[in-house]
């Protein structure tokens, strides 16, 4: 019933980017729309396909569609705080431009950007802000940026996060001490520039994984009710209670539950321009979920970062097969129930015990552009003993990897002043949200416990009998 | 499983908002969502709420819109929803508003100053410009920085003098202390202020000021460099990026410190006071209990089965994944031209979610005149709706018995040319949340 979309960058949207390259086809393109006005009749007009066809990946769409009104750089969370960033239309179609010629590099500023992805869900005209950064950000770190620096070693560290955390978590208890004590974080500062104003995520003594793995996976077999679960890292090696909640509440509907083996969802990777090392992760995660979906599973995420990442990300910029296909299939977890189950009626009547009082809740930058920034509240509604105030539409500031830079640090706490206001004033003394960093950002910033929509869930609709379970 | 409310508001601007928390009130116990996809046209927005500027044959500025709503010609939104719904409908925003806007003690318009210099008749507009006003006579002085080049202070002024302001009206350039940059955006002032952020002893000296400490909070630093060029003025105009969240601790401290009145002057986008008044609205959103789904598109809809009229459901596009929505009552406001609720191609206007009928010339030659300010036919081309603001084929009968249209995806009126915009929104809005609200119960 819908009209044709109108609009040359539905089309882009859906192509791949091949290498990280972008398609330089534009100088042709001019020629060919001056010499068909040439010779066009006076009076007659017959239109004509100005650009050939795009075969890879083509930005110029998103150049071309950007009409200046500066919406995304009124909703740039780090150009409101310091005015030496230039701001996501800067950073989007006009650099863009400015490099048509290739007598430009990449400006250094793109590595301010956070790349929390708030001016994509801004623009009133459809501009792909954040695949333009991605590609910028990328392309500067390939060609600009030495690789033998400390900074790109630590962006490197910080991008791979996934491959250091099975270290840590072979050794839980070591690695949590060494991590908190003060002579590494200052060792970290100094030698790395990871800032020592920040205490490193504490290691869960046992991973999702193992605890899954024990568990000898499913309790229930359903071929007709079935997900995927992509953990994502953080709630493998820091809080399998996340997992735990999730697999819990999707047996409690009669959900059959498969672990995909995975890599990180490359959200780290994107943000530190590191596009080959997500390249790969995106290779494996693609053929896992792909080899599920193909078994009868949707996927589902617990992890807000994730699942934009596979659901937006990866089309944008990956050329990998089958990557339409699972972001289409993927879901966030609490969206899926949703939609799948009735999942307002099983709650109605629920309630939750005096540790799930009352939060302060954040909406990630990344559920927000998911259109899910509304969820968390309304479902919770219903449940009894629960009361959640929402603490507004700022940014947390923190961005994954962006606020553990020294050099953002600050910049990552002036953004999220206004979040930790808010949450000051909300009366609650807990906070609730869906990404891990943000989560860090809540923690560091008001001293309060953060907990996870999903736990609340379990809460209600499993309740504390939950806990009875091998933990 | 749907995702289930009585009234489903699809648009986000000022209609949708009006929409939702029109739908929402009045003790019908109705649920209501608002889905919007992109950030609304609100932030290119003025702030302004504007009635009737000028009467579609182009006599104006009018002093008062109201005689002149009588004269519309058939299927102006206006006479669609009748005078008395016009009149309902601004009471309706100036109690969402509360102080926070001026103008409703008269049905009569406000000659408001604008950064070109030129004066714009308007029915409503933010506390903020309220010192401004061109029909005060008392002196004016106007503040431009040197880092905001779209506002030129100094051609402001002459240009208001020019149109006869019966006052005296000066223009000074300074530069912003604080501010870096050429290209900081309008937030960042915004933030400085708000935050009152400390400004360092360069930007003072920049600024042309001493003092003994070397750093200052940024509104007395800007107050400390205004001091210096104000004569006998006894208001001061900047361009509005006087703070956002604090904005009328922002002015008022600058007026204890300059000890004269502060105004701001509406800017071309991105506008902080379109900005404030979107805020606004979505507080009072959340307030009135009203569930916002922002940041994703309706891509289609379905009927119930046996072709009725009725629409079942929308869908909603998650990055892929297609939501069901299903409401009793649907309210149209995805915006015009501008806010895509309409695109045009080569061949015909096309309403982007259900296909709506737009009226308009089939050779596209008859869709413009050549004299760009002329009687332009396309800025009239939206849907046509019945009284009840139900959208109609082109047979004249509803497109659909529980769909309303409001705002700019309308047609019948030229916002631009009648300076319209805002208020034919607040009364659609108005009118379609209301009658949605009253049919889903």
């Amino acid at each position: 019933m819908r009209a044709e979309p109108s609009n040359p960058l539905e089309f882009a949207r859906t192509r791949p980017i091949e290498g990280g390259e972008i398609m330089s086809d534009a100088e042709r393109s001019t020629d060919e729309r001056e010499s068909s006005e040439r010779s066009r009749d006076a009076g007659e007009f017959e239109p004509i396909q100005v650009f050939p066809e795009a075969e890879e990946m083509d930005l110029r769409p998103g150049a071309d569609d950007c009409y200046k009104c500066s919406t995304c750089d009124t909703n740039c969370p780090v150009a409101e705080v310091d005015d030496e960033f230039p701001g996501p239309k800067f950073q989007g179609p006009e650099q863009w431009r400015l490099k048509r010629k290739d007598d430009h590099d990449v400006d250094e500023s793109v590595m301010k950007c956070s790349n929390c992805m708030r001016c994509d869900s801004t623009c009133p005209s459809e501009v792909p802000l954040s695949q333009m950064h991605n590609t910028a950000r990328g392309e500067y770190v390939e060609q600009n940026m030495s690789k033998f620096s400390r900074e790109y070693l630590r962006n490197r560290i910080l991008a791979n996060y996934r491959r250091l955390a099975p270290l840590a978590a072979a050794f839980p208890r070591t690695a949590n001490v060494v991590m908190g004590l003060s002579i590494t974080r200052w060792l970290g500062e100094k030698t790395l520039g990871i800032t020592s104003e920040r205490e490193f995520p504490e290691f869960a003594t046992e991973t999702f994984r193992e605890w899954w793995a024990k568990r000898n996976g499913s309790n229930v077999s359903n071929p007709d009710k079935r997900v995927a679960y992509f953990h994502g890292c953080y709630a493998n090696y820091n809080t399998p209670e996340v997992a735990k909640a999730l697999v819990r509440v999707y047996e409690r509907f009669g959900y059959e539950i498969v672990v995909p083996e995975q890599h990180c969802s490359g959200t780290p990777m994107f943000a530190n321009g590191m596009l080959e090392d997500a390249r790969r992760s995106a290779e494996t995660n693609v053929r896992e979920l792909a080899s599920a979906i193909d078994d009868g599973a949707d996927v589902v995420a617990s992890c807000s970062s994730c699942s934009m990442s596979i659901r937006q990300e990866y089309p944008e910029l990956f050329d990998v097969d089958g990557t339409g296909d699972v972001a289409a299939n993927t879901w966030d977890a609490v969206e899926y129930l949703r939609v799948h189950e009735d999942l307002e009626s099983a709650l109605e009547g629920t309630s939750v015990g005096p540790e799930f009082d009352e939060f302060a809740y954040h909406a990630p930058c990344h559920a927000r552009n998911q259109g899910l920034d509304g969820q968390t509240l309304e479902v919770l509604d219903v449940v009894e003993g629960v009361d959640v105030t929402d603490v507004g539409d700022s940014c947390s500031g923190i961005s994954g990897t962006y606020g553990w830079k020294e050099e953002n640090y600050e910049t990552s706490m002036k953004i999220g002043e206004e979040m930790f206001e808010h949450m000051s004033e909300a009366g609650a003394a807990a906070g609730l949200t869906e990404c891990p960093t943000c989560s860090m950002q809540m923690e560091h910033g008001t001293g309060y416990e953060i907990t996870h929509t999903l736990e609340v869930l379990e809460a209600a609709l499993v309740g504390p009998n939950a806990a009875t379970e091998s933990t | 499983m749907a995702i289930e409310d009585d009234v489903l508001v699809i648009g986000g601007g000022l209609a949708g908002a009006i929409a939702a928390l029109s739908a929402a009130d009045a003790d019908r116990g109705a649920r209501v969502r608002l889905v919007t996809y992109k950030q609304s046209t609100l932030r290119h927005a003025s702030g302004l709420i504007d009635v009737l500027g000028y009467a579609p044959d182009g006599e104006g500025p009018l002093a008062d819109p109201f005689p002149a709503l009588e004269g519309l010609p058939r299927g102006h939104p206006y006479e669609r929803v009748g005078i008395d719904a016009v009149r309902e409908a601004l009471d309706f925003f100036d109690g969402v508003v509360g102080d926070a806007y001026a103008g409703g003690h008269t049905d009569r318009n406000a000659l408001v100053p604008t950064h070109g210099g030129t004066v714009k008749p308007t029915a409503r507009y933010p506390t903020s410009a309220a010192a401004g006003l061109a029909s005060d006579d008392r002196d004016g002085l106007l503040v431009g920085f040197e880092t905001l080049p779209d506002f030129d202070a100094p051609l402001a002024a002459a240009h208001l003098e020019a149109a006869g302001v019966p006052f005296d009206c000066r223009g000074v350039t300074l530069r912003f202390p604080g501010i870096v940059r050429d290209d900081a955006k309008v937030t960042r002032y915004a933030h400085l202020l708000d935050r009152n952020e400390r400004v360092g002893a360069d930007a003072l000296e920049e600024a042309a000021i001493t003092t003994d400490g070397g750093e200052i909070g940024s509104r007395d630093a800007l107050a400390a460099a205004v001091r210096d060029r104000l004569a006998d003025e006894t208001r001061v105009g900047f361009p509005a990026i006087l703070g956002d969240e604090r904005a009328d601790e922002v002015r008022a401290d600058l007026a204890d410190a300059l000890g004269v009145d502060v105004f701001e002057v509406p800017m071309g986008p991105p506008s902080l006071p379109g900005i404030r008044l979107e805020e606004m609205l979505y507080d009072a959103l959340e307030a009135a209990g009203v569930r916002v789904t922002s940041g994703v598109p309706v891509v289609d809809y379905e009927t119930s089965a046996g072709g009725s009229d009725r629409i079942a459901r929308v869908v909603v596009d998650r990055h892929g994944a297609e939501i069901p929505h299903r409401a009793e009552q649907y309210v149209l406001a995805t915006g015009g031209l501008v806010g895509k609720g309409i695109e045009a191609d080569r061949e015909r206007f096309v309403e982007q979610i259900f296909d709506c009928h737009v009226p308009h010339a089939d050779d596209r030659y008859d869709w413009f005149v050549d004299d760009v300010f002329g009687e332009q036919p396309y800025a009239r081309f939206g849907l046509a709706p019945d009284h009840e603001l139900r959208p109609l084929d082109a047979n004249g009968d509803p497109e659909f018995a529980n769909l309303r249209a409001a705002g700019a995806v309308l047609g019948g009126y030229d916002y631009a040319a009648e300076k319209s915009g805002a208020g034919v929104s607040i009364a659609t809005g108005y009118v379609t949340g209301t009658r949605a609200a009253e049919e889903s119960g």
